[in-house]
């Protein structure tokens, strides 16, 4: 069994069938890379999975059990992570707290313990700093650890929500669109990491526009359009998918569709 | 509990609940026009009241009223432009503090300018011992110029926002800010008249239920409870609903003393605030809210 | 360890101030300082609420009549009726009975301050338990109105009752002894202690305040505030930390209730009021909302200048005024005073190059950034980081 089961998940808004009827499976171990032009749902599959949406129809079952509709935390809890398409940090936090709550729930200490600095909190307190340490120096920047994030770089706030996803020992990391506004060097850098994070386990869910970065790192592609899954396959099958070129290049006769 | 009781109980809640709607219907409009409460509403009605008190002695009733409203109107406009419109970019929170503020500063304003006496407006027609008699109740004949006033103010309001261009304008703001502007319509300027007609509603209701109610500096605050109590109730924005609900509020406020000691019946309206607010924020009519009720 | 400077300050003022204002012939300043140190206890609480957690409360006023009227009317309750029975006994063997004589030669038996003390901070626990509940879940405007109604309800419920003394209040209030030989009453004799005791309370309020904000939970607090979606998706229960920063100010600010009651002897329905709660609010806008050394300066400053009449007639539109006026300055005075922190440092920080009222400003609808402009960004910076990363 899967870890990560999507069977016939549907959404609307208004009219508008945003995601309609989407099926897939996603492995520990394998990055599996979710694409199609733009507004055709991907973001909004996203959501639907980690619970900040609720279906109008279908299933997510992850890891054995049914967490359709479940509220976002408790998602998050089970293990799934995510990072956003804008990045979501507090900006007038340090990085080495951003990435700090990502360990909120993998740990315990409530209001009363921590208003009292109790010692049996500062057991909690290491080990999540510690934890956190180690997914900011996977992600190569311990240098600004102690800097509020607001005035990092864009890339570095980049690392910063990665790092924060990391932190958590998620089983399933959803990443919506990692890429976006790197660099050719720093999106190598980005495929490297997101092979390693693979390779420790983790099945990875990536929602990309970038074409090469997809094709390079993908152990399967999901092509949706227009809400509705039309391909599936590995990276070269999906390329060569007739249904997949004519959504992104257009039929012969020219009538053409959204880039990518 | 006899007919001619009942009557009286009736018309108090007529009367109450026409300024109450009148307070609503000047939440809605700003609330259309900003998607913000305006705090400061009650002290708008209040400020009416206490402008024609002050002008009546000394020049016919109409003229006291019409100056009271334009005034008022003027504050309103003023408020917007020199307070609240710097304070928009930061966030609806804010906005709602800054109209609390203002409230206190209106409020103190006038204890400042007029003192803590109650002041009084004079009745339109007859005076205070004057009274209609129906089904064996006896009330003032100024109930009647209330529920006109009102029934003036809902149809004209209804006309406005449906057949002049300023009307138009403004509903389209509403639905769409940006598309308005891009249309020539300036959003800064609907504001103004936004703000301009909610106070001028909310001072002629102050005006004409003075008489029976009295004015006082520190009227405005639980106006501002009960006008936006009433708006909630009706939906947030729906000025027809504002009526309804208005008269709804006034009633229930009115008979709640069958039941309830007279000290507690304030505590009747805040507790269907809270219960509004808690099990339909939504409002009474709220779910009809896109059709063409929400005009303004 | 900075963070504990407010709470280390108001501790060693507690005990220096006395000496020195005797010294200084301005032993009178005790007293409205001692009145501004529970004032501040309540502003204080709501500096977490809306500070760090983002939530507005418009009836703070209300939690702490709560606590002062509970503690009032418990401590006053004559026992002396059901002295034999088994719960009186219970409770006298527990030390939670008063006893003694009165003014007028009979005796009396109540409960002892501290029980009324816990039991009143209990009630206005459960009352913000069970009020925040539901009302949590509403937005900005709801959000301000329930609160701002819940206090009113709870101005006119005292205000109203008989029982509880209608518009005249609850008076008579018994001492409250805190240590043996320590009690938190009024009067000349007592006054220096009294100011020690309400400022060492007011520092305990300051050290609870900043292990909190330095905790897990305070981490989760301040997640919440820049991005409730962000902080869902990292597993913080957003609806159950709002609802115990919620409480936790109903209950600062019933603890400054009872002790403030005690103190002054009498409790009135004024307590409640809406302005007072306005005053709560504009004092932690004044200092700076999230800011706890701010709110603590404003709260002791604001609130002893108006307990002096400095405002004199003008009272309550000064606190109007400073609403608008903070909020006027709000953020954009704000982020001058960063503007100018960062231009005089002697590392130029990299904050020219990103955009960061993206982060500052959480706005609703953020838009996500254009990846044309961001590579160009990122880009510009690799290229002056020497591509490290």
């Amino acid at each position: 069994m899967s870890l990560l089961e999507v069977r016939g998940l549907s959404r609307s808004f208004g009219g508008l069938k945003a995601v309609d009827g989407v099926s897939f499976e996603a492995e520990a171990n394998r990055i599996t890379a979710v694409i199609g032009p733009n507004g055709a749902g991907k973001t909004t599959l996203f959501n639907l999975i980690a619970g900040s949406l609720k279906p109008d129809s279908g299933k997510v079952a992850f890891d054995g059990a049914d967490i359709t509709g479940l509220k976002p935390f408790l998602v998050a809890r089970r293990g799934i992570s995510r990072t956003f398409q804008a990045v979501k940090l507090s900006g007038g936090m340090t990085v080495l707290e951003n990435v700090m709550i990502g360990r909120h729930g993998r740990s315990r200490s409530g209001f009363l313990s921590g208003m009292l600095g109790a010692p049996w909190t500062w057991a909690e307190e290491r080990s999540i700093k510690a934890e956190a340490m180690k997914a900011i120096e996977l992600l190569g920047i311990s240098a600004c650890a102690r800097e509020k994030t607001g005035g990092l770089p864009f890339g570095i706030q980049r690392s910063v929500e990665l790092a924060r996803a990391l932190a958590s020992e998620p089983k399933l990391l959803l990443l919506d669109e990692p890429a976006s506004g790197l660099n050719n060097r720093e999106t190598r850098e980005l495929a490297e990491l997101i092979r390693r994070i693979r390779d420790t386990g983790i099945a990875v869910l990536v929602v990309e526009h970038d074409m090469s970065l997809v094709m390079d790192i993908s152990d399967e592609v999901v092509v949706l359009d227009f809400g509705k899954k039309i391909a599936r396959g590995t990276p070269r099958e999906v390329q060569r998918d007739e249904a997949v070129i004519e959504i992104y290049l257009g039929r012969e006769d020219g009538a053409g569709a959204s880039d990518a | 509990m006899d007919a001619s009781l009942f009557i009286q109980y009736f018309i108090s809640g007529l009367t109450y609940g026409s300024i109450y709607a009148a307070v609503a219907i000047g939440f809605n409009i700003i609330y259309n026009a900003t998607g913000i409460i305006n705090f400061a509403q009650g002290e708008f009605a209040m400020l009416g009241g206490m402008i024609a008190s002050v002008l009546a002695p000394s020049m016919p009733l109409v003229l006291a009223i019409a100056i009271a409203v334009m005034a008022t109107a003027a504050v309103g406009v003023a408020v917007e432009r020199l307070v609240l419109r710097r304070i928009a970019r930061f966030g609806v929170l804010k906005m709602i503090i800054a109209t609390v503020g203002l409230s206190i500063v209106l409020r103190e304003a006038a204890l400042l300018l007029w003192g803590e006496s109650v002041r009084t407006v004079p009745f339109f027609t007859g005076n205070e011992v004057s009274s209609v008699t129906m089904l064996g109740a006896h009330f003032s004949p100024q109930v009647f110029w209330i529920v006109l006033s009102i029934g003036l103010v809902t149809a004209g309001l209804t006309l406005f926002f449906k057949l002049t261009m300023t009307g138009k304008a403004m509903r389209a703001c509403s639905a769409n800010r940006e598309g308005a502007s891009l249309c020539g319509i300036s959003p800064g300027a609907m504001v103004a008249v936004a703000f301009g007609m909610s106070a001028a509603i909310g001072a002629l209701g102050g005006c004409v239920v003075a008489p029976l109610t009295q004015t006082h500096y520190a009227l405005g605050s639980s106006l501002a409870i009960k006008g936006f109590t009433v708006a909630a109730f009706g939906g947030l924005g729906n000025s027809l609903a504002a009526v309804a609900a208005g008269m709804l509020l006034g009633m229930l406020e009115s008979f709640s003393i069958v039941v309830v000691p007279e000290a507690y019946k304030d505590v009747v309206t805040i507790a269907v605030l809270l219960a509004v607010l808690v099990a339909k924020p939504t409002g009474l009519f709220g779910s009809r809210a896109a059709g063409a009720l929400k005009a303004y | 360890m900075k963070r504990f400077i407010p709470a280390i300050s108001v501790l060693a003022l507690a005990f220096m101030l006395p000496p020195l204002l005797t010294a200084l012939k301005s032993a009178h300043y005790m007293t409205q300082l001692t009145m501004s140190a529970y004032y501040a206890l309540a502003s204080l609480g709501l500096c977490a609420l809306m500070g760090y957690a983002g939530q507005i409360n418009m009836g703070q006023a209300g939690f702490f009549a709560i606590g002062g009227y509970a503690s009032a009317f418990i401590s006053k309750l004559e026992l002396s009726a059901t002295a034999g029975s088994g719960p009186a006994k219970a409770l006298d063997a527990l030390g939670l009975l008063s006893k003694g004589l009165d003014s007028y030669g009979n005796s009396y038996l109540s409960p002892s301050p501290w029980l009324s003390c816990i039991a009143a901070v209990l009630l206005a626990v459960g009352v913000s338990a069970l009020i925040g509940t539901p009302v949590l879940r509403l937005r900005g405007h709801y959000l301000a109105m329930a609160t701002l109604a819940f206090g009113i309800v709870i101005e006119k419920v005292v205000r109203g009752t008989t029982a509880l003394g209608g518009a005249d209040g609850l008076s008579s209030v018994p001492a409250f002894a805190v240590l043996p030989g320590l009690e938190i009453t009024g009067g000349r004799a007592a006054r220096a202690a009294n100011f020690t005791v309400s400022w060492v309370v007011l520092a305990a309020g300051l050290l609870l305040l900043a292990n909190l904000v330095a905790s897990r939970s305070g981490r989760a607090l301040r997640a919440l505030h820049d991005g409730e979606e962000a902080a869902d998706a990292m597993g913080v229960d957003t609806a159950r930390v709002k609802l115990k920063v919620f409480i936790l100010g109903a209950a600062f600010a019933a603890v400054a209730g009872v002790l403030l009651t005690h103190y002054n002897g009498s409790i009135g329905p004024g307590e409640a009021n809406f302005m007072k709660s306005v005053r709560y609010v504009a004092i932690v806008a004044v200092g700076g909302m999230a800011n706890i050394a701010g709110t603590l300066i404003a709260a002791l400053l604001l609130n002893f200048l108006s307990l002096r009449g400095v405002f004199g007639s003008l009272d309550d539109a000064v606190f109007g005024l400073i609403l608008i006026t903070v909020m006027l300055i709000g953020p954009s005075g704000r982020a001058a005073v960063s503007r100018l922190r960062a231009a005089l440092s002697p590392k130029a920080a990299p904050s020219a190059a990103a955009p960061s009222p993206r982060s500052a400003a959480p706005s609703p609808r953020a838009a996500a950034p254009s990846p044309g402009a961001a590579a160009g960004v990122a880009a510009r910076d690799a290229a002056r980081k020497g591509g490290a990363s």
